[in-house]
Protein backbone atom coordinates (compact mmCIF):
# COMPACT_ATOMS: atom_id res chain seq x y z
CA UNK A 1 0.00 0.00 0.00
CA UNK A 2 1.36 2.92 -1.04
CA UNK A 3 0.08 6.47 0.81
CA UNK A 4 0.95 10.44 -0.12
CA UNK A 5 -0.13 12.45 2.83
CA UNK A 6 -0.50 16.00 2.90
CA UNK A 7 2.17 16.08 -0.31
CA UNK A 8 2.93 19.65 -1.56
CA UNK A 9 5.57 19.79 -4.42
CA UNK A 10 6.44 23.39 -5.68
CA UNK A 11 9.01 24.89 -7.96
CA UNK A 12 11.16 28.03 -8.39
CA UNK A 13 9.67 30.15 -11.41
CA UNK A 14 10.69 34.07 -12.03
CA UNK A 15 11.83 33.82 -8.44
CA UNK A 16 8.17 32.85 -7.52
CA UNK A 17 7.00 29.50 -6.08
CA UNK A 18 4.77 27.65 -8.27
CA UNK A 19 3.25 24.95 -6.73
CA UNK A 20 2.63 21.89 -9.06
CA UNK A 21 1.18 19.54 -6.36
CA UNK A 22 -0.73 20.97 -3.52
CA UNK A 23 -1.41 18.92 -0.41
CA UNK A 24 -2.77 16.04 -1.91
CA UNK A 25 -3.70 12.65 0.34
CA UNK A 26 -4.20 9.62 -1.48
CA UNK A 27 -3.69 6.09 -0.75
CA UNK A 28 -3.02 3.24 -3.21
CA UNK A 29 -3.91 0.24 -2.37
CA UNK A 30 -3.12 -3.19 -4.22
CA UNK A 31 -4.96 -3.30 -7.48
CA UNK A 32 -5.32 -1.46 -10.89
CA UNK A 33 -4.90 1.94 -10.37
CA UNK A 34 -5.07 4.69 -12.93
CA UNK A 35 -4.79 8.23 -12.43
CA UNK A 36 -6.23 10.96 -14.90
CA UNK A 37 -6.98 14.39 -15.63
CA UNK A 38 -5.52 17.58 -17.64
CA UNK A 39 -2.44 17.81 -19.01
CA UNK A 40 -0.35 20.23 -16.76
CA UNK A 41 -2.56 18.87 -13.63
CA UNK A 42 0.74 17.08 -11.78
CA UNK A 43 0.69 13.21 -12.66
CA UNK A 44 3.78 13.02 -13.83
CA UNK A 45 5.08 14.90 -10.88
CA UNK A 46 3.15 12.85 -8.63
CA UNK A 47 5.02 9.55 -10.47
CA UNK A 48 8.39 11.30 -9.98
CA UNK A 49 7.38 12.11 -6.22
CA UNK A 50 6.26 7.81 -6.13
CA UNK A 51 9.92 6.56 -7.84
CA UNK A 52 11.97 9.54 -5.68
CA UNK A 53 13.03 10.80 -8.38
CA UNK A 54 11.82 14.52 -7.03
CA UNK A 55 11.27 14.63 -3.37
CA UNK A 56 8.36 16.95 -1.56
CA UNK A 57 8.40 19.98 -0.65
CA UNK A 58 6.43 18.96 2.56
CA UNK A 59 4.26 16.14 3.46
CA UNK A 60 5.42 11.96 3.56
CA UNK A 61 5.09 9.42 1.28
CA UNK A 62 4.77 5.68 3.08
CA UNK A 63 5.39 2.32 1.11
CA UNK A 64 3.43 -0.36 3.75
CA UNK A 65 3.70 1.93 6.72
CA UNK A 66 7.33 2.82 6.29
CA UNK A 67 7.78 6.20 5.36
CA UNK A 68 10.13 6.53 2.45
CA UNK A 69 9.99 9.91 2.16
CA UNK A 70 13.86 10.64 1.69
CA UNK A 71 14.51 7.64 0.54
CA UNK A 72 16.96 7.60 -2.62
CA UNK A 73 15.61 6.22 -5.84
CA UNK A 74 17.76 3.45 -5.66
CA UNK A 75 16.99 2.12 -2.21
CA UNK A 76 13.03 3.00 -3.26
CA UNK A 77 13.45 0.44 -6.71
CA UNK A 78 14.95 -2.28 -4.58
CA UNK A 79 11.84 -1.60 -1.94
CA UNK A 80 9.49 -2.70 -4.52
CA UNK A 81 8.98 0.45 -6.28
CA UNK A 82 9.25 0.78 -10.53
CA UNK A 83 8.51 2.95 -12.88
CA UNK A 84 8.03 3.24 -16.79
CA UNK A 85 8.80 6.79 -17.72
CA UNK A 86 6.81 9.00 -20.29
CA UNK A 87 9.69 9.42 -22.42
CA UNK A 88 12.17 5.70 -22.21
CA UNK A 89 16.21 6.74 -22.49
CA UNK A 90 17.92 5.73 -24.90
CA UNK A 91 21.84 4.41 -24.26
CA UNK A 92 24.82 3.93 -26.89
CA UNK A 93 26.17 0.52 -26.34
CA UNK A 94 23.59 -1.05 -24.01
CA UNK A 95 21.39 -4.00 -25.30
CA UNK A 96 17.81 -4.69 -24.84
CA UNK A 97 18.98 -7.77 -23.24
CA UNK A 98 21.36 -5.80 -20.68
CA UNK A 99 18.73 -3.48 -19.81
CA UNK A 100 16.42 -6.53 -18.99
CA UNK A 101 18.87 -8.34 -16.81
CA UNK A 102 19.60 -5.43 -14.94
CA UNK A 103 15.69 -4.89 -14.32
CA UNK A 104 15.10 -8.38 -13.64
CA UNK A 105 18.53 -8.38 -10.95
CA UNK A 106 19.87 -11.50 -11.88
CA UNK A 107 21.18 -13.02 -14.90
CA UNK A 108 18.46 -13.87 -17.35
CA UNK A 109 18.31 -16.41 -20.04
CA UNK A 110 17.41 -16.01 -23.55
CA UNK A 111 13.94 -18.09 -22.82
CA UNK A 112 13.18 -15.93 -20.07
CA UNK A 113 14.10 -12.57 -21.74
CA UNK A 114 12.10 -13.63 -24.90
CA UNK A 115 9.02 -14.43 -22.11
CA UNK A 116 8.53 -10.64 -21.51
CA UNK A 117 9.43 -9.29 -25.05
CA UNK A 118 6.65 -11.04 -26.39
CA UNK A 119 4.88 -10.08 -23.87
CA UNK A 120 5.07 -6.65 -25.39
CA UNK A 121 5.07 -7.79 -28.74
CA UNK A 122 8.41 -7.68 -30.08
CA UNK A 123 9.97 -11.28 -31.51
CA UNK A 124 13.37 -11.57 -29.03
CA UNK A 125 15.34 -13.09 -31.38
CA UNK A 126 15.33 -10.00 -33.67
CA UNK A 127 15.60 -7.27 -30.41
CA UNK A 128 17.54 -8.84 -27.59
CA UNK A 129 20.98 -8.08 -29.15
CA UNK A 130 20.03 -4.49 -30.30
CA UNK A 131 21.13 -1.63 -28.76
CA UNK A 132 18.88 0.63 -27.15
CA UNK A 133 19.74 3.45 -29.12
CA UNK A 134 18.41 5.75 -31.59
CA UNK A 135 17.57 3.14 -33.81
CA UNK A 136 14.98 1.90 -32.23
CA UNK A 137 11.34 4.25 -32.25
CA UNK A 138 9.64 5.79 -30.08
CA UNK A 139 7.17 3.19 -29.97
CA UNK A 140 9.66 0.00 -29.31
CA UNK A 141 11.40 1.61 -26.55
CA UNK A 142 7.83 2.28 -25.07
CA UNK A 143 7.55 -1.22 -24.86
CA UNK A 144 11.20 -2.23 -23.74
CA UNK A 145 10.16 -0.39 -21.02
CA UNK A 146 7.19 -2.14 -19.95
CA UNK A 147 8.93 -5.39 -20.50
CA UNK A 148 11.50 -4.10 -18.06
CA UNK A 149 8.85 -3.35 -15.45
CA UNK A 150 7.78 -6.92 -15.91
CA UNK A 151 10.96 -8.74 -15.05
CA UNK A 152 11.21 -6.42 -11.96
CA UNK A 153 7.63 -7.56 -10.68
CA UNK A 154 7.77 -5.31 -7.64
CA UNK A 155 4.56 -4.58 -5.85
CA UNK A 156 4.17 -1.25 -6.75
CA UNK A 157 4.99 -0.15 -10.65
CA UNK A 158 4.03 3.32 -12.04
CA UNK A 159 3.79 3.84 -15.48
CA UNK A 160 3.54 7.52 -17.16
CA UNK A 161 1.45 7.65 -20.15
CA UNK A 162 2.04 3.89 -21.30
CA UNK A 163 0.21 4.07 -24.44
CA UNK A 164 1.51 7.23 -25.90
CA UNK A 165 3.32 6.39 -29.06
CA UNK A 166 2.85 2.76 -29.15
CA UNK A 167 2.95 2.08 -32.77
CA UNK A 168 1.64 -0.72 -34.99
CA UNK A 169 0.53 -2.23 -31.76
CA UNK A 170 -2.73 -2.41 -31.23
CA UNK A 171 -4.17 -0.71 -27.90
CA UNK A 172 -5.92 -4.19 -27.43
CA UNK A 173 -2.72 -5.88 -26.97
CA UNK A 174 -1.50 -3.40 -24.54
CA UNK A 175 -4.77 -3.38 -21.85
CA UNK A 176 -3.95 -7.47 -22.31
CA UNK A 177 -0.54 -6.67 -20.72
CA UNK A 178 -1.89 -4.84 -18.31
CA UNK A 179 -3.86 -7.58 -17.47
CA UNK A 180 -1.92 -10.14 -17.35
CA UNK A 181 0.71 -7.90 -15.24
CA UNK A 182 -2.41 -7.69 -12.75
CA UNK A 183 -2.91 -11.36 -12.73
CA UNK A 184 0.66 -12.65 -12.32
CA UNK A 185 2.42 -10.09 -9.98
CA UNK A 186 -0.23 -8.83 -7.78
CA UNK A 187 0.77 -5.43 -5.92
CA UNK A 188 0.16 -1.86 -7.20
CA UNK A 189 -0.03 -1.01 -11.00
CA UNK A 190 -0.57 2.80 -11.10
CA UNK A 191 -1.08 3.95 -14.30
CA UNK A 192 -1.29 7.44 -15.88
CA UNK A 193 -3.31 7.87 -19.14
CA UNK A 194 -5.82 9.93 -20.71
CA UNK A 195 -7.29 6.80 -22.21
CA UNK A 196 -11.01 6.04 -21.14
CA UNK A 197 -10.13 2.02 -22.58
CA UNK A 198 -7.13 1.93 -19.61
CA UNK A 199 -9.30 3.77 -17.19
CA UNK A 200 -11.95 1.34 -18.00
CA UNK A 201 -9.81 -1.57 -16.45
CA UNK A 202 -8.79 0.06 -13.50
CA UNK A 203 -10.31 -0.55 -10.09
CA UNK A 204 -9.97 2.79 -9.10
CA UNK A 205 -9.32 6.36 -10.74
CA UNK A 206 -7.88 9.47 -9.39
CA UNK A 207 -8.15 12.63 -11.01
CA UNK A 208 -5.64 15.41 -10.69
CA UNK A 209 -6.63 18.68 -11.93
CA UNK A 210 -4.29 21.74 -10.94
CA UNK A 211 -2.43 19.92 -8.51
CA UNK A 212 -5.54 18.95 -6.69
CA UNK A 213 -7.20 15.78 -6.43
CA UNK A 214 -10.70 16.50 -7.74
CA UNK A 215 -12.19 12.88 -7.66
CA UNK A 216 -10.88 10.06 -6.29
CA UNK A 217 -12.63 6.30 -5.88
CA UNK A 218 -14.17 3.28 -7.64
CA UNK A 219 -13.85 3.30 -11.48
CA UNK A 220 -17.95 2.58 -11.55
CA UNK A 221 -18.26 6.01 -9.82
CA UNK A 222 -15.48 8.36 -11.04
CA UNK A 223 -15.60 7.22 -14.79
CA UNK A 224 -19.09 8.74 -15.45
CA UNK A 225 -18.75 11.83 -14.11
CA UNK A 226 -15.54 11.99 -15.80
CA UNK A 227 -16.90 11.20 -19.25
CA UNK A 228 -19.80 12.80 -19.19
CA UNK A 229 -19.56 15.41 -15.90
CA UNK A 230 -17.60 18.06 -14.42
CA UNK A 231 -14.92 16.73 -13.05
CA UNK A 232 -12.99 18.47 -15.99
CA UNK A 233 -11.07 15.99 -17.65
CA UNK A 234 -11.19 18.22 -20.97
CA UNK A 235 -7.74 15.89 -22.45
CA UNK A 236 -9.97 12.80 -22.34
CA UNK A 237 -13.31 14.32 -23.75
CA UNK A 238 -11.15 15.79 -26.84
CA UNK A 239 -9.57 12.29 -27.37
CA UNK A 240 -12.82 10.56 -27.52
CA UNK A 241 -14.31 12.74 -29.96
CA UNK A 242 -11.33 12.36 -32.04
CA UNK B 1 56.78 -16.76 -18.06
CA UNK B 2 56.01 -15.16 -14.73
CA UNK B 3 52.90 -14.58 -13.31
CA UNK B 4 52.93 -10.01 -14.59
CA UNK B 5 53.49 -11.57 -17.87
CA UNK B 6 50.82 -14.31 -18.65
CA UNK B 7 48.43 -11.82 -17.16
CA UNK B 8 49.90 -8.94 -19.28
CA UNK B 9 49.36 -11.54 -22.68
CA UNK B 10 45.52 -12.31 -21.53
CA UNK B 11 45.15 -8.37 -21.50
CA UNK B 12 46.38 -7.77 -24.81
CA UNK B 13 45.88 -10.96 -26.41
CA UNK B 14 43.35 -12.71 -24.54
CA UNK B 15 45.26 -15.34 -24.18
CA UNK B 16 46.01 -17.73 -21.60
CA UNK B 17 48.90 -19.69 -23.01
CA UNK B 18 50.86 -19.68 -25.88
CA UNK B 19 48.25 -19.80 -28.75
CA UNK B 20 48.15 -21.77 -32.00
CA UNK B 21 48.92 -20.81 -35.43
CA UNK B 22 51.68 -18.13 -36.68
CA UNK B 23 52.70 -15.64 -33.42
CA UNK B 24 55.81 -14.05 -32.73
CA UNK B 25 55.77 -12.86 -28.64
CA UNK B 26 58.31 -10.22 -27.88
CA UNK B 27 59.23 -9.59 -24.20
CA UNK B 28 61.17 -7.06 -22.70
CA UNK B 29 62.98 -6.25 -26.02
CA UNK B 30 63.98 -9.83 -26.78
CA UNK B 31 62.39 -13.17 -28.53
CA UNK B 32 60.33 -14.60 -26.49
CA UNK B 33 58.60 -17.29 -28.56
CA UNK B 34 57.64 -17.52 -32.51
CA UNK B 35 55.88 -20.07 -34.34
CA UNK B 36 55.64 -19.92 -37.85
CA UNK B 37 52.64 -21.68 -40.38
CA UNK B 38 53.18 -22.67 -44.10
CA UNK B 39 51.38 -19.94 -45.08
CA UNK B 40 52.94 -17.03 -42.38
CA UNK B 41 56.45 -16.45 -41.98
CA UNK B 42 57.76 -14.40 -39.69
CA UNK B 43 61.26 -13.36 -40.44
CA UNK B 44 63.68 -10.78 -37.67
CA UNK B 45 64.52 -7.70 -39.04
CA UNK B 46 68.33 -7.01 -39.36
CA UNK B 47 68.79 -3.27 -39.71
CA UNK B 48 66.46 -2.31 -36.75
CA UNK B 49 64.08 -4.13 -34.47
CA UNK B 50 61.24 -5.50 -35.48
CA UNK B 51 59.70 -8.49 -37.93
CA UNK B 52 58.89 -9.20 -41.27
CA UNK B 53 55.31 -10.75 -41.69
CA UNK B 54 54.71 -12.56 -44.95
CA UNK B 55 51.31 -13.55 -45.68
CA UNK B 56 50.61 -16.14 -48.63
CA UNK B 57 48.53 -14.99 -51.67
CA UNK B 58 45.45 -17.71 -50.03
CA UNK B 59 45.77 -17.90 -46.59
CA UNK B 60 42.49 -18.42 -45.41
CA UNK B 61 41.37 -18.74 -41.79
CA UNK B 62 44.48 -18.71 -40.07
CA UNK B 63 45.26 -16.18 -36.85
CA UNK B 64 48.77 -14.68 -36.23
CA UNK B 65 48.99 -13.42 -32.69
CA UNK B 66 52.11 -10.85 -32.04
CA UNK B 67 52.49 -9.27 -28.39
CA UNK B 68 54.86 -7.31 -26.98
CA UNK B 69 55.27 -7.43 -23.23
CA UNK B 70 57.41 -5.04 -21.30
CA UNK B 71 57.72 -5.89 -17.30
CA UNK B 72 60.80 -4.22 -16.31
CA UNK B 73 60.84 -0.30 -15.72
CA UNK B 74 62.70 1.71 -18.19
CA UNK B 75 62.88 0.23 -21.51
CA UNK B 76 62.29 2.45 -24.58
CA UNK B 77 61.96 0.81 -27.49
CA UNK B 78 60.72 1.74 -31.50
CA UNK B 79 59.82 -1.56 -33.13
CA UNK B 80 59.04 -2.34 -36.87
CA UNK B 81 56.90 -4.57 -37.77
CA UNK B 82 55.91 -4.61 -41.90
CA UNK B 83 53.41 -7.00 -42.88
CA UNK B 84 53.12 -7.90 -46.55
CA UNK B 85 49.30 -9.90 -47.14
CA UNK B 86 48.94 -11.57 -50.38
CA UNK B 87 45.84 -11.48 -52.18
CA UNK B 88 42.73 -13.16 -51.92
CA UNK B 89 43.80 -14.00 -48.12
CA UNK B 90 41.15 -13.86 -45.16
CA UNK B 91 43.51 -13.62 -42.19
CA UNK B 92 43.29 -11.87 -38.20
CA UNK B 93 45.89 -10.28 -36.78
CA UNK B 94 46.30 -9.50 -32.72
CA UNK B 95 48.32 -7.62 -31.85
CA UNK B 96 48.88 -5.74 -28.90
CA UNK B 97 51.14 -3.88 -26.04
CA UNK B 98 50.95 -4.55 -22.25
CA UNK B 99 53.02 -2.68 -20.05
CA UNK B 100 53.54 -3.70 -16.13
CA UNK B 101 55.67 -0.68 -14.79
CA UNK B 102 56.61 -1.26 -10.96
CA UNK B 103 59.47 1.16 -10.71
CA UNK B 104 60.56 4.51 -11.14
CA UNK B 105 61.73 4.96 -14.61
CA UNK B 106 59.53 5.41 -17.86
CA UNK B 107 58.57 2.55 -19.58
CA UNK B 108 57.85 3.18 -23.41
CA UNK B 109 56.92 1.42 -26.77
CA UNK B 110 56.63 2.29 -30.00
CA UNK B 111 55.26 0.43 -32.78
CA UNK B 112 55.51 0.92 -36.26
CA UNK B 113 53.53 -1.10 -38.19
CA UNK B 114 52.79 -1.10 -41.94
CA UNK B 115 50.16 -2.97 -43.89
CA UNK B 116 50.16 -3.51 -46.99
CA UNK B 117 47.45 -5.56 -48.48
CA UNK B 118 47.01 -7.60 -51.46
CA UNK B 119 44.24 -7.50 -53.88
CA UNK B 120 40.77 -8.83 -52.56
CA UNK B 121 42.71 -9.59 -48.99
CA UNK B 122 40.26 -9.12 -45.93
CA UNK B 123 42.13 -8.90 -42.64
CA UNK B 124 41.06 -8.39 -39.17
CA UNK B 125 43.75 -6.57 -37.26
CA UNK B 126 43.18 -6.10 -33.52
CA UNK B 127 45.25 -3.97 -31.17
CA UNK B 128 44.88 -3.55 -27.73
CA UNK B 129 47.27 -1.45 -25.34
CA UNK B 130 47.23 -2.24 -21.57
CA UNK B 131 49.23 -1.02 -18.30
CA UNK B 132 49.52 -1.82 -14.84
CA UNK B 133 52.02 -1.74 -12.32
CA UNK B 134 51.91 0.16 -9.09
CA UNK B 135 55.31 1.89 -10.05
CA UNK B 136 55.35 5.32 -10.31
CA UNK B 137 57.16 5.12 -13.62
CA UNK B 138 55.51 6.42 -16.45
CA UNK B 139 54.12 4.01 -18.95
CA UNK B 140 53.83 5.16 -22.39
CA UNK B 141 52.79 3.95 -25.84
CA UNK B 142 52.53 5.85 -29.24
CA UNK B 143 51.45 3.07 -31.99
CA UNK B 144 52.07 4.08 -36.01
CA UNK B 145 50.04 2.38 -38.19
CA UNK B 146 50.63 2.93 -42.16
CA UNK B 147 47.96 1.15 -44.34
CA UNK B 148 48.29 0.31 -47.75
CA UNK B 149 45.01 -1.25 -48.97
CA UNK B 150 45.46 -3.10 -52.70
CA UNK B 151 41.90 -3.27 -54.82
CA UNK B 152 39.37 -4.95 -53.57
CA UNK B 153 40.90 -5.10 -50.32
CA UNK B 154 39.55 -5.16 -46.59
CA UNK B 155 40.63 -4.21 -43.31
CA UNK B 156 39.33 -3.65 -40.21
CA UNK B 157 41.40 -2.55 -37.65
CA UNK B 158 39.18 -2.55 -33.78
CA UNK B 159 41.98 -0.39 -31.52
CA UNK B 160 41.16 -0.53 -27.63
CA UNK B 161 43.32 1.08 -25.08
CA UNK B 162 40.83 1.00 -21.48
CA UNK B 163 43.34 1.02 -18.94
CA UNK B 164 46.75 2.44 -17.12
CA UNK B 165 48.80 3.96 -20.33
CA UNK B 166 49.83 6.99 -19.21
CA UNK B 167 50.57 8.75 -22.45
CA UNK B 168 49.57 7.83 -26.01
CA UNK B 169 50.15 9.61 -29.46
CA UNK B 170 48.34 6.75 -31.88
CA UNK B 171 49.00 7.90 -35.63
CA UNK B 172 47.26 5.66 -38.13
CA UNK B 173 47.53 6.58 -41.93
CA UNK B 174 46.05 4.65 -44.56
CA UNK B 175 45.71 5.30 -48.48
CA UNK B 176 43.35 3.12 -50.52
CA UNK B 177 42.93 1.66 -54.19
CA UNK B 178 39.73 0.87 -56.29
CA UNK B 179 36.85 -1.06 -53.81
CA UNK B 180 38.95 -1.41 -51.17
CA UNK B 181 37.45 -0.43 -47.22
CA UNK B 182 38.76 0.55 -44.46
CA UNK B 183 37.03 0.11 -41.33
CA UNK B 184 38.46 1.78 -37.74
CA UNK B 185 36.78 1.19 -34.13
CA UNK B 186 38.66 2.92 -31.71
CA UNK B 187 37.82 2.81 -27.85
CA UNK B 188 39.71 4.55 -25.38
CA UNK B 189 39.39 5.25 -21.88
CA UNK B 190 41.89 7.64 -20.35
CA UNK B 191 41.80 8.52 -16.41
CA UNK B 192 44.02 10.28 -13.77
CA UNK B 193 46.10 12.69 -15.59
CA UNK B 194 46.72 10.54 -19.08
CA UNK B 195 47.10 11.91 -22.05
CA UNK B 196 45.62 10.29 -25.33
CA UNK B 197 46.10 11.70 -28.81
CA UNK B 198 44.57 10.44 -32.00
CA UNK B 199 45.70 11.05 -35.67
CA UNK B 200 43.96 9.70 -38.54
CA UNK B 201 44.37 10.33 -41.68
CA UNK B 202 42.85 8.51 -44.41
CA UNK B 203 43.56 8.98 -48.31
CA UNK B 204 40.41 7.28 -50.18
CA UNK B 205 42.08 7.36 -53.76
CA UNK B 206 40.75 4.68 -55.18
CA UNK B 207 37.30 4.84 -57.45
CA UNK B 208 34.54 2.85 -55.30
CA UNK B 209 36.71 2.92 -51.90
CA UNK B 210 35.39 3.29 -48.92
CA UNK B 211 36.39 4.57 -45.02
CA UNK B 212 33.94 4.25 -41.98
CA UNK B 213 36.56 5.87 -38.59
CA UNK B 214 34.36 5.48 -35.32
CA UNK B 215 35.91 6.27 -31.98
CA UNK B 216 34.22 5.88 -28.75
CA UNK B 217 35.97 7.57 -25.68
CA UNK B 218 35.42 8.49 -21.71
CA UNK B 219 37.86 10.76 -20.41
CA UNK B 220 37.79 10.58 -16.35
CA UNK B 221 39.57 13.03 -13.58
CA UNK B 222 41.81 15.24 -15.41
CA UNK B 223 42.85 13.25 -18.44
CA UNK B 224 43.49 15.05 -21.34
CA UNK B 225 42.18 13.29 -25.34
CA UNK B 226 42.70 14.86 -28.70
CA UNK B 227 41.10 13.24 -31.49
CA UNK B 228 42.03 14.31 -35.39
CA UNK B 229 40.31 12.47 -37.71
CA UNK B 230 40.87 13.41 -41.57
CA UNK B 231 39.58 11.97 -44.82
CA UNK B 232 40.36 12.62 -47.93
CA UNK B 233 38.12 11.94 -51.11
CA UNK B 234 40.55 11.77 -54.11
CA UNK B 235 38.04 9.76 -56.10
CA UNK B 236 34.35 8.28 -56.13
CA UNK B 237 34.11 7.18 -52.78
CA UNK B 238 32.59 7.11 -49.46
CA UNK B 239 33.98 8.37 -46.49
CA UNK B 240 32.38 8.36 -42.29
CA UNK B 241 34.16 9.72 -39.47
CA UNK B 242 32.72 10.00 -36.26
CA UNK B 243 34.04 10.49 -32.62
CA UNK B 244 31.65 9.90 -30.25
CA UNK B 245 32.77 10.28 -26.55
CA UNK B 246 31.81 10.95 -22.54
CA UNK B 247 33.56 13.52 -20.75
CA UNK B 248 33.76 13.39 -16.69
CA UNK B 249 34.92 15.23 -13.82
CA UNK B 250 37.62 17.76 -15.15
CA UNK B 251 38.39 15.67 -18.39
CA UNK B 252 39.03 17.48 -21.41
CA UNK B 253 38.80 16.20 -24.98
CA UNK B 254 38.57 17.77 -28.47
CA UNK B 255 37.56 16.83 -31.65
CA UNK B 256 38.48 17.53 -34.60
CA UNK B 257 37.09 15.85 -38.02
CA UNK B 258 38.16 17.19 -41.29
CA UNK B 259 37.09 15.85 -44.30
CA UNK B 260 38.05 16.78 -47.82
CA UNK B 261 36.21 16.15 -51.21
CA UNK B 262 38.40 16.47 -54.38
CA UNK B 263 36.31 14.75 -56.76
CA UNK B 264 32.81 16.01 -57.58
CA UNK B 265 31.56 12.14 -56.87
CA UNK B 266 33.36 12.13 -52.97
CA UNK B 267 30.36 11.43 -50.33
CA UNK B 268 31.89 12.66 -46.90
CA UNK B 269 30.69 13.06 -43.81
CA UNK B 270 31.50 13.48 -40.29
CA UNK B 271 29.88 13.28 -37.14
CA UNK B 272 31.52 14.61 -33.38
CA UNK B 273 29.63 14.28 -30.40
CA UNK B 274 30.89 15.17 -26.65
CA UNK B 275 29.08 15.41 -23.39
CA UNK B 276 28.80 14.01 -20.24
CA UNK B 277 26.11 11.14 -18.72
CA UNK B 278 22.50 12.64 -19.38
CA UNK B 279 21.07 12.56 -15.50
CA UNK B 280 18.17 10.27 -17.23
CA UNK B 281 20.09 8.03 -17.90
CA UNK B 282 21.62 7.87 -14.52
CA UNK B 283 18.00 8.01 -13.01
CA UNK B 284 16.73 4.99 -15.42
CA UNK B 285 19.39 2.71 -14.27
CA UNK B 286 18.70 3.58 -10.41
CA UNK B 287 15.17 3.36 -10.79
CA UNK B 288 15.89 -0.19 -11.23
CA UNK B 289 18.09 -0.25 -8.35
CA UNK B 290 21.54 0.23 -9.12
CA UNK B 291 23.68 2.93 -7.29
CA UNK B 292 24.71 5.87 -8.62
CA UNK B 293 28.01 4.85 -9.07
CA UNK B 294 27.14 1.48 -10.53
CA UNK B 295 24.83 3.17 -12.78
CA UNK B 296 27.70 5.25 -14.32
CA UNK B 297 29.64 2.15 -14.42
CA UNK B 298 27.30 -0.01 -16.82
CA UNK B 299 27.12 3.72 -19.05
CA UNK B 300 30.30 3.71 -19.33
CA UNK B 301 30.91 -0.62 -19.76
CA UNK B 302 28.43 -0.17 -22.34
CA UNK B 303 29.17 3.12 -24.30
CA UNK B 304 32.66 0.69 -24.73
CA UNK B 305 31.46 -2.12 -25.84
Amino acid sequence: MLELRNVSYSVEENSTQKEIIKNINVTINDGFVAITGPNGGGKSTMAKLIAGIIKPTSGRILLDGVDITDVSITDRANMGISFAFQQPVRFKGITVKDLITLAAGKKITVTEACKYLSEVGLCAKEYINREVNASLSGGELKRIEIAMIMARGTKVSVFDEPEAGIDLWSFKNLIQVFENMHAKMGGSIIIISHQERILNIADEIIVLANGEVSAQGKKDDVLPSLLYGDVGCKTLLDKMEQ
Amino acid sequence: MDAIQKNLLEQVADLHEIPTGAYNIRSNGGLAGRNTTANIDIITKEDKPGIDIIIKSGTKKESLHIPVLLTQSGIKESVYNDFIIGEDCDVTIIAGCGIHNGGKEGTEHSGIHSFVVGKNSKVKYVEKHYGSGEGTGERVMNPTTIIELKEGAYLEMDTVQIKGVDSTKRTTKATLGDNATLVIKEKIMTHGKQTAETDFEVNLDGENSGANVISRSVAKDDSYQLFLSKINGNNKCHGHTECDAIIMDKACVRAVPEITANHIDASLIHEAAIGKIAGEQLIKLMTLGLTEEEAEAQIVSGFLK
